[in-house]
C-alpha cells in the first residue's frame, strides 16, 4: 500500500488535567472502510474532532494526503476532503432539504459577493450548475421528492441519510460517520449498513465509522480499532477484534453481560 | 427564477422613488419627513437585518455605525457641498453618502473582527460598548461640534434619494442571501460548527455580514443628517439601536418583507403617539410587547415558504 490517506502518529490530547486520548496511531489508505470502537468516554468522538481540526492535539501529529493538518481550522480540513457528519444529527434548521445540500456544494466554487449581486450568465449558469448537482445527489438517495420541505421536518433515518448526503457535497476523499446507527430500529440498521457500502463504493471514498453498534461495526468494516479511556487498546480485522481479550474484556465482556 | 424577479423589483423600486420623487415638492411636508423616516429605517433595518436575521450575530451597535456614516457625510458636505455650485450638489451628496458608507464599513470591520471569537449574548455586550465608543467620540470631538453637534447640515434627502437606497439595499441584501454563496450566512447562523464542517469560512462570513451591514447603516446615517439638518450624538444612542433590533425581530428574524413592514409600521405608529408628549414611550414598548407576546416568531413570519430560496 502507498502512503496512507490519512495517518495519526501518536497524538495525544489533554483537557487540563484529563488525558483524553493518549498515544493514538491510525491510519487509512484510500477506499478503506475503518471502523472505531469503543465504551462510552473512550474518546472515539474526540479521535473525529482532532481529525477535521475542531481540536488541536497536545503532542502528535496527524497527515492527510500527505500533508499536515495541524494548525488548520475545520473549514480548511473540510476543503481538502474530509468530510463528517455529526453524533446528534446538526442539519441546518431554518433550511429546506435542498439548501442544507447546497450549502456543502459550494465549497468547491469559486462565486462569491460579486457574482450573487452582478448576476450576469455566468452567475446564473453557475447556479443552474449547483442546482443539477444538488439534484443528482439528492436522486441517489431518493431524497429528492422531499426536496422543499425543512430538513429538520424529516422523519429521523432521513435526516441522517440527509447528512451523510450533504456531507458528500463537499466531494471529500474521507468521510468520517459519526454513530450513524444511533437511534435506529434494526431494519433501518441494515439499510444503513448498505448504504454505507454503496456510498464508499459509489464514491471511492474511505470512510471512517464510529459506531456502538457492533453488528453493524462486524459487518462492514474491513478492519477495526479499539478505544479504551483514551488508549488504543486492539486494531484488527472484525475476527481478530471478537478474538483480543483485552477488547473483550472492555468492551465485548460488557456487551455480552447485557445480551 | 428569484434573481430575475429581484431585478425587476429593484428597477420598479427605483421608478417609484423617482416618479414620488418629481411630485413631492407637492407633499405636506410633515408627510415628506415622515415618508423619508420611512425610508432611512428600512435601510437600516434591512442591513441590520444581514447581521443578526440571517447571519445570527446580534448586534447592538448599529447606531454607531449609522453616526459614524452620519458625520462623516455631513462634515464633507459642509466642508464641500454647501458653497459648491448648484449641479455638483447631488454629486457631492453621493459622494458623501458614500464615503459616509465606507467609512462605517471599516468601522464593521474594526468591531467585526475581534468580536469573531464571541458570540451570542457577549458580543451583543461587545458591540453594545462599540456603540456608546462611537457615540462618546463624536461628544468630545471638536471637528464634529462636540456635544453640540453639526448644524445647518443642507437638506438634501429627498423622497427619491430615501427610497432609492432602500431599494438598493433591499436588492443587495436579498441578491446576497438568495444566492448559493450566501447560503453560507445562515448556515452560520443554524449551526456554526456544521457549516465549518461544510467548509464554510464562519469568520469570513460574519466578517462579511458586518461590513456590508455597516456600511448600508453608514449610508442611512448620511441621509439622516441630510433629512434632520442637524446631528447631535444623542440622537445615536443606544435605544436607537435598540429600535432597529427590534425592527428586525418584529418583521421576523431573516425575514426581508416582514423586517421592511416592521420598520414601516413602527415608524408611522410613533407619529400619532407624539401627542402624548412623555407617556409616548410607554405606550409604544406596550405595543411591542403585544405584539411579541402575540406573535414571538415575528409579525409577519406565517412558516417558511416551500422553495422560497430557489
Amino acid at each position: 500500500m502507498s502512503e496512507p490517506l490519512l495517518e495519526l502518529k501518536n497524538v495525544t490530547i489533554r483537557f487540563g488535567g484529563l488525558t483524553a486520548i493518549s498515544g493514538f496511531d491510525l491510519h487509512i489508505g484510500d477506499r478503506e472502510l475503518i471502523g472505531l470502537i469503543g465504551p462510552n468516554g473512550a474518546g472515539k468522538t474526540t479521535a473525529f474532532n482532532l481529525i477535521t481540526g475542531v481540536y488541536q492535539p497536545t503532542e502528535g501529529a496527524i497527515h492527510f494526503a500527505g500533508r499536515t493538518t495541524l494548525g488548520q481550522r475545520p473549514y480548511q480540513i473540510a476543503k481538502r476532503g474530509i468530510a463528517r457528519t455529526f453524533q446528534n444529527i446538526r442539519l441546518f434548521g431554518s433550511m429546506n432539504v435542498f439548501d442544507n445540500v447546497r450549502t456543502a456544494v459550494q465549497v468547491h466554487r469559486s462565486h462569491g459577493i460579486r457574482d450573487a449581486l452582478v448576476r450576469m450568465g455566468g452567475f446564473r449558469r453557475g447556479e443552474a450548475d449547483v442546482e443539477k448537482q444538488v439534484m443528482e445527489l439528492l436522486e441517489i438517495f431518493s431524497l429528492h421528492k422531499q426536496r422543499d420541505e425543512m430538513a429538520k421536518s424529516l422523519p429521523y433515518g432521513d435526516q441522517r441519510r440527509l447528512e451523510i448526503v450533504r456531507a458528500l457535497a463537499t466531494k471529500p476523499k474521507l468521510l468520517l460517520l459519526d454513530e450513524p446507527a444511533a437511534g435506529m430500529n434494526p431494519t433501518e440498521k441494515v439499510e444503513l449498513m448498505k448504504l454505507i457500502r454503496f456510498v464508499q463504493e459509489k464514491f471511492g471514498l474511505a470512510v471512517l465509522l464510529v459506531e456502538h453498534d457492533m453488528k453493524v461495526v462486524m459487518g462492514i468494516c474491513e478492519r477495526i480499532a479499539v478505544l479504551d479511556y483514551g488508549l488504543k487498546i486492539g486494531e484488527g480485522t472484525p475476527a481478530e477484534i471478537q478474538k483480543n481479550p483485552k477488547v473483550i474484556a472492555a468492551y465485548l465482556g460488557q456487551e455480552a453481560e447485557h445480551a | 427564477m428569484m434573481h430575475i424577479g429581484a431585478k425587476r423589483s429593484l428597477l420598479t423600486a427605483i421608478l417609484i422613488a423617482v416618479v414620488v420623487s418629481l411630485f413631492s415638492a407637492h407633499f405636506n411636508r410633515y408627510y415628506r419627513d415622515v415618508a423619508i423616516d420611512v425610508a432611512i429605517n428600512i435601510i437600516l433595518a434591512v442591513s441590520l437585518n444581514l447581521i443578526l436575521g440571517h447571519t445570527g450575530q446580534f448586534s447592538l451597535g448599529h447606531a454607531g455605525f449609522m453616526a459614524v456614516g452620519g458625520y462623516i457625510a455631513a462634515k464633507i458636505t459642509l466642508v464641500f457641498g454647501v458653497t459648491a455650485v448648484a449641479w455638483a450638489q447631488p454629486l457631492i451628496f453621493l459622494g458623501a453618502l458614500l464615503v459616509g458608507g465606507i467609512v462605517a464599513a471599516l468601522a464593521g470591520l474594526a468591531v467585526g473582527v475581534p468580536s469573531l471569537r464571541l458570540r451570542g449574548d457577549y458580543l451583543a455586550i461587545v458591540t453594545l460598548g462599540f456603540g456608546e465608543i462611537i457615540r462618546v467620540i463624536f461628544q468630545t470631538s471638536e471637528t464634529f461640534g462636540a456635544a453640540t453637534g453639526l448644524v445647518a447640515i443642507p437638506k438634501w434627502t429627498t423622497l427619491g434619494w430615501g427610497f432609492g437606497i432602500a431599494a438598493i439595499t433591499v436588492y443587495v441584501v436579498g441578491c446576497l442571501v438568495n444566492s448559493t454563496y450566501g447560503r453560507g450566512f445562515i448556515a452560520v447562523h443554524d449551526d456554526e460548527i456544521a457549516a465549518g464542517a461544510m467548509g464554510i469560512n464562519p469568520v469570513r462570513y460574519k466578517v462579511t455580514a458586518f461590513v456590508i451591514g455597516a456600511f448600508f447603516a453608514g449610508v442611512a446615517g448620511g441621509l439622516y443628517a441630510h433629512q434632520k439638518t442637524t446631528l447631535s450624538p444623542g440622537g445615536f444612542d443606544f435605544m436607537k439601536s435598540i429600535d432597529i433590533v427590534v425592527m428586525v425581530i418584529l418583521g421576523g428574524m431573516g425575514n426581508t418583507a416582514g423586517v421592511i413592514a416592521a420598520a414601516v409600521i413602527l415608524t408611522v405608529v410613533q407619529e400619532p403617539l407624539r401627542a402624548l408628549g412623555p407617556l409616548r414611550m410607554v405606550v409604544f414598548a406596550l405595543i411591542i410587547i403585544v405584539l411579541m407576546m402575540l406573535r414571538p416568531q415575528g409579525l409577519f413570519s406565517f412558516g417558511k415558504k416551500k422553495g422560497a430560496s430557489a
